[in-house]
């Protein structure tokens, strides 16, 4: 081994070691935080606490901002899971020209800045006469969900057998139940991975939605940045643990189903 | 055209006429609007808004930012993608479970968590001063530098992530190939292996560089109101400075800029594609 290979492969181990510890660090400091005594952040802290965490109970508006965000996730995502399946199975299946064109369009709002796409709603929606914050918040979600279920469905169903579906008709099967029976128990882990990466995304958007917050209607993000910026102190580092524990329960459920590396594909 | 009668292609209608009616129209309508004065077709928002240099200079802030962030995550994400391509089990997991697990942590949460970290004492002033960089703590938070740390940890997944699906793909043979034929390890580098990498380092810069563009909680947090970008400033106008026409402009102006980045791309990456 020359030298020159040396130092590119201990390159490669210390770009892997920096990764690690960088990309942790806000986490564990995170987690670290909310169990601190010390209200100021000092890290490592005095002294441990669960204080912070006590404290969550009686968190003015952290409950109801976590519920909406709950309830828009979880229906944006079933929206963007049945719209979503049925335009990758028409753009797998079907022989129409522009299915590239399509299945790009679908997924550009990724690809957009989330607070144009905001603004742009904003106002699409006063045109229409749309004002209430709740509704808003359920339609323009769609959108922020839509892309991942599109573009984890759309890889997926393309390895689908679907000659699958036609034994089944033969069977005796009428087409929507053998669409039911055999391609969706197929396609289970992709609907399972998307969603929850859909959901997620929902869950953390703050640049769409915070055009669609009024005095009640607020979502976990929107609130979590309106402490910050008033009164920043551990309870957002409590709440944020339980986000990180979140996280950390969806990629065990994600490596079960189809296996980390899968999820790291792109 | 005969093809549109598929009755397959039925299935596709209710996703597209969603997102036709309320995300395409939207931004077309927005769009539209920008370019449309009291006396109809005008360019005036436009001039007005480049003829202010307090507005050139909130471009260059956006551009040189996102440009750093983009470095950044480069340098260390070209490594660290061979790395995890060639790793063993246990450290390719714990290098997944590092890339996939803040991916699914919002980020308010992990822009909250770098304000605690470029603190006057957060760790890496304490870490910097342990090595010997700086001689006293200092405080990296409201900096440019902290806003590119920060911005760079939390974009840095979508430049390791393309890279590695591509080096993953690289037939060894190729590079021991080329070493029995004669070619130094630089050589080997430079005309087998990069080439063959291009296009997910493409994608690579083209995410975190859209993303870095637009990203707007992260400045927010990190740097504070003293520092425009398009995005921050988009944001300012709708929702504190009530300035709907400044804020279309520079939406517009963004929208134009994150367009391009993602057009630009993919028509390298497909260039790169073809020839490789």
């Amino acid at each position: 081994m020359t030298a020159l290979e040396r130092t590119a492969r201990l390159v490669m181990w210390f770009a892997a070691l920096v990764t690690v510890v960088f990309l942790m660090t806000p986490l564990v400091v995170t987690v670290a935080a909310s169990f601190g005594s010390s209200s100021v952040f000092s890290l490592p802290p005095p002294d441990w606490s669960m204080r912070w965490y006590q404290r969550l109970a009686t968190t003015r508006g952290l409950w109801p901002a976590l519920f909406v965000s709950l309830e828009v996730a979880a229906f944006s995502t079933a929206v963007a899971l049945a719209i979503g399946t049925l335009c990758a199975i028409a753009l797998v299946r079907g022989r129409f020209p522009g299915r590239e064109a399509i299945a790009t369009f679908l997924v550009s709002p990724l690809m957009l800045p989330g607070l144009v796409v905001g603004i742009a709603m904003l106002q699409g929606f006063k045109v229409a006469g749309l004002r209430e914050a709740y509704s808003s918040l359920l339609i323009a979600h769609v959108v922020i969900t839509l892309p991942y279920i599109v573009r984890t469905v759309l890889a997926s169903l393309s390895l689908f057998d679907f000659s699958l579906i036609d034994a089944a008709r033969t069977l005796g099967c009428s087409y929507p139940s053998a669409l039911l029976k055999v391609m969706v128990p197929a396609l289970g882990p992709a609907f399972l991975t998307s969603g929850m990466f859909a959901f997620l995304a929902s869950m953390d958007n703050y640049p769409i939605s915070i055009f669609f917050t009024d005095g009640w209607t607020k979502t976990l993000p929107i609130q979590m940045l309106q402490y910050v910026e008033e009164n920043p102190d551990p309870t957002i580092a409590a709440i944020s643990s339980g986000l990180v524990l979140l996280a950390i329960l969806t990629l065990v459920v994600g490596d079960r189903l189809v296996g980390l590396r899968k999820l790291a594909d792109f | 055209m005969k093809g549109w009668r598929d009755p397959v292609a039925l299935l596709a209608i209710p996703a597209i006429a969603y997102l036709l009616l309320l995300y395409a129209l939207p931004l077309l309508w927005l769009l539209m609007k920008s370019f449309i004065g009291p006396g109809g077709l005008t360019l005036k928002p436009y001039i007005d808004f480049f003829a202010d240099p307090f507005n050139w200079r909130v471009v260059w802030n956006t551009l040189v930012v996102a440009l750093w962030v983009t470095l950044v995550c480069l340098i260390v994400g070209y490594p660290a993608a061979f790395a995890l391509a060639r790793a063993g089990v246990a450290l390719q997991i714990a290098m997944l479970v590092a890339i996939i697990l803040p991916l699914s942590v919002g980020v308010v949460v992990k822009a909250f968590a770098w304000q605690i970290v470029l603190r006057r004492d957060g760790v890496v002033s304490q870490f910097l001063v342990a090595v010997g960089v700086w001689d006293e703590p200092q405080r990296l938070l409201f900096t440019q530098a902290g806003l590119v740390l920060g911005a760079a940890n939390i974009f840095l997944p979508f430049m390791i992530l393309p890279i590695y699906s591509v080096v993953k793909l690289i037939d060894p043979r190729l590079t021991e190939a080329g070493a029995t034929l004669g070619a130094t390890p630089l050589y080997r580098f430079l005309r087998i292996v990069l080439p063959l990498t291009l296009p997910g380092v493409v994608s690579g810069i083209a995410f975190v560089f859209s993303m870095a563009v637009s990203m707007y909680v992260i400045p927010s947090l990190l740097i504070g109101d003293r520092f425009q970008t398009l995005s921050t400033l988009t944001g300012r106008s709708f929702l504190f400075m009530r300035n709907e026409q400044l804020g279309s402009t520079t939406a517009v102006v963004l929208l134009v800029l994150a367009v391009s980045v993602v057009v630009g791309s993919s028509w390298l990456a497909r260039r790169l594609g073809a020839r490789a």
